[in-house]
């Protein structure tokens, strides 16, 4: 059964077993352990990052596909249910259209960059997307009658998803059973369909294929896969779930703008993520955006509490001011790139 | 049942002033081991590369079984019927044994883009597997990374890859360079087995006259990328052109 779910895919370490369970628990009981808006929003956003992060592991990891385009992917799913929300109305049905538009969308435009470029060489796809990924978000920002533009979309979505919607009287070890928690328990479980979908295909035949091209494709070529089919395959299932964790994001957020879901920065936290992580194991995505939201979220604070304990230590408290967190994040970076080569999951499952 | 398979017509390919193979006209029989022999640098590798696709030509056609492939992508030929094994050993490094043979019949099988299943479930495809590994005896080490095989392992791999393609015509290129004394015969033998068969064309490109000798039903020869001879292996090794060109000091080893 735990097979069939995982696709076959066990931890193979006890402690990457520990850190995997420790991990699903705390985002499926997070409104309930960590209650606090601040907390329940951290977790929602693991778990959208889970997502997003596993399906560029997908292309990168498995495929060996590299990719600049991934915020724009994520960002036309968000988009996609920002459109639907303000133009159709609230309700569910909207979310739909916008969702399925936007996944609809990305892997059209996935499947078009794909068969421009990826029978060329694979650099030239990296070119490509990042050309193209710039010039999305510059429409996206010159066309404020449409998207915006900077200042981005508020909309609202469903009642039944909004903190004046009860579902049940009183409360629940301290938790009002409201539409806000239904929303967070539909990213979750959404979340946490796709990333089993994603371990699925990873571990399918086509998955399998995946990785033999990304070992050799010549010789993959050569006992007849035609390796630029099952890239752009590839290319358009990554975009499509990275467009539907767009859309996660767009419902869990009431908002979307260029920065919150185009921009360029967003892209490298994903890419500091699925190395952190470790490539091409999927689990790796996990353990990525968990350490990386977490410290973006938590680091600032943490870094508080270290400057006052140290107050009178010269130095000390200028180094561990909250403003310097951007810098201890990038100490983190280099450390865990020099440390886990292969990422975390890598390292973990190293037979010693 | 010798009957012809593949024909090259005229088959050229220039890179930029050089013409590394030059109008070769040539039809391989079913049932036939033919051997291709010349020095280094007559053409041998790129004549193959231009029959399975890795490079196009420049003129000329090939055509397979009546059908004109020379414009091809070398994965659609390899489903109409040519397998090539390569010289420099050229494997999945980082998979297993058993899965570097089960990913070609499961392209066989047409099952690459089966995506919602889980690959270790296809037994179908992972039995048959195994029996190849087995017969290329390398039963021991199915569930090893080919990266951590021996070079000789990683050869019978190469061949273990073809033999699992079971391809109309199969090509050969150098099966047992670099493998030992001990280890060549396991490769040899499959192939005496494949061409006692008689329902497959053999092409062997081959540097090693006693295993031509055992082998080759015929002998092509290329010289500077021309097809230079081409007939019974005695006849063909006789001739004086062969013997004083291209094959003078290998004979003389033998």
């Amino acid at each position: 059964m735990l097979t069939k779910i995982l696709s076959g895919d066990m931890p193979r370490s006890t402690a990457l077993a520990v850190v995997l369970i420790a991990i699903l628990i705390g985002l499926a009981f997070a409104p309930f352990i960590f209650p606090g808006v601040r907390s329940v929003d951290t977790a929602a956003r693991i778990s959208i990052f889970i997502v997003l992060v596993a399906s560029y592991d997908l292309m990168l990891g498995y495929g060996g596909i590299v990719s600049f385009a991934h915020t724009m992917f994520f960002g036309l799913g968000a988009y996609g249910v920002a459109l639907a929300s303000t133009h159709m109305g609230r309700g569910f049905d909207a979310l739909l259209v916008g969702s399925v538009s936007g996944a609809l969308i990305a892997a059209l435009l996935a499947l078009l960059i794909g068969l421009f470029s990826l029978r060329v060489r694979a650099i030239f796809f990296a070119m490509i997307t990042l050309a193209v990924a710039s010039a999305v978000a510059v429409l996206v920002s010159q066309l404020s009658g449409l998207t915006g533009g900077e200042d981005g979309l508020s909309y609202k979505i469903p009642r039944a998803l909004g903190p004046a919607f009860k579902f049940a009287d009183g409360e629940l070890f301290g938790v009002r059973m409201d539409g806000k928690l239904l929303k967070y328990y539909l990213v979750f479980f959404s979340s946490l369909i796709l990333f089993l979908v994603m371990l699925r295909i990873v571990h399918s035949p086509f998955g399998r294929v995946l990785l033999a091209i990304r070992e050799n494709d010549f010789r993959a070529e050569a006992i007849g896969y035609r390796v630029v089919h099952y890239r752009v395959a590839a290319t358009c299932i990554s975009a499509a779930i990275a467009a539907l964790a767009g859309a996660l994001y767009a419902i869990w957020l009431r908002y979307v703008g260029p920065d919150t879901s185009l921009s360029m920065e967003i892209m490298i936290d994903i890419l500091l993520m699925v190395v952190i992580g470790g490539m091409g194991t999927m689990y790796g995505a996990v353990i990525g955006a968990t350490l990386f939201v977490l410290a973006q979220n938590y680091l600032q604070n943490l870094m508080d509490v270290a400057a006052n304990a140290v107050t009178g230590v010269p130095i000390l408290p200028d180094l561990l001011n909250a403003d310097r967190w951007l810098l201890w994040l990038g100490v983190l970076f280099i450390l865990s790139v020099y440390f886990f080569p292969t990422g975390i999951v890598g390292r973990l499952r190293q037979p010693r | 049942m010798s009957h012809p398979i593949l024909e090259t017509t005229d088959l050229t390919v220039r890179f930029g002033g050089h013409v590394a193979v030059d109008r070769i006209s040539c039809t391989f029989n079913t049932g036939e081991l033919t051997a291709i022999v010349g020095p280094n640098g007559a053409g041998k590798t790129t004549y193959f590369n231009l029959i399975s696709g890795q490079i196009a030509a420049s003129a000329g056609k090939v055509v397979l079984n009546g059908r004109d492939i020379t414009r091809l992508s070398v994965a659609q030929r390899t489903h109409l019927g040519i397998g090539r094994a390569f010289q420099l050993t050229n494997l999945f490094p980082n998979l297993n044994v058993l899965e570097n043979v089960r990913l070609v019949i499961q392209s066989k099988a047409g099952r690459g883009f089966n995506m919602f299943s889980m690959a270790s479930t296809h037994d179908d495809l992972t039995t048959p597997a195994m029996e190849i590994v087995e017969r290329v005896r390398l039963s021991g080490q199915a569930l090893q990374p080919v990266s951590e095989l021996s070079h000789g392992d990683q050869r019978k791999l190469e061949v273990a890859l073809l033999i699992a393609l079971d391809p109309l015509v199969y090509m050969f290129d150098e099966p047992t360079a670099g493998m030992s004394v001990d280890e060549a015969p396991v490769v040899l033998d499959l192939i005496a087995e494949l061409k006692h068969r008689k329902d497959r064309s053999i092409l062997l490109v081959e540097h090693k006259m006693d295993v031509i000798r055992t082998l080759a039903d015929r002998i092509i020869v290329l010289h500077n990328g021309a097809l230079a001879a081409d007939g019974e292996p005695a006849g063909v090794m006789a001739s004086d052109v062969v013997q004083e060109a291209y094959m003078g000091k290998e004979l003389d080893i033998v």
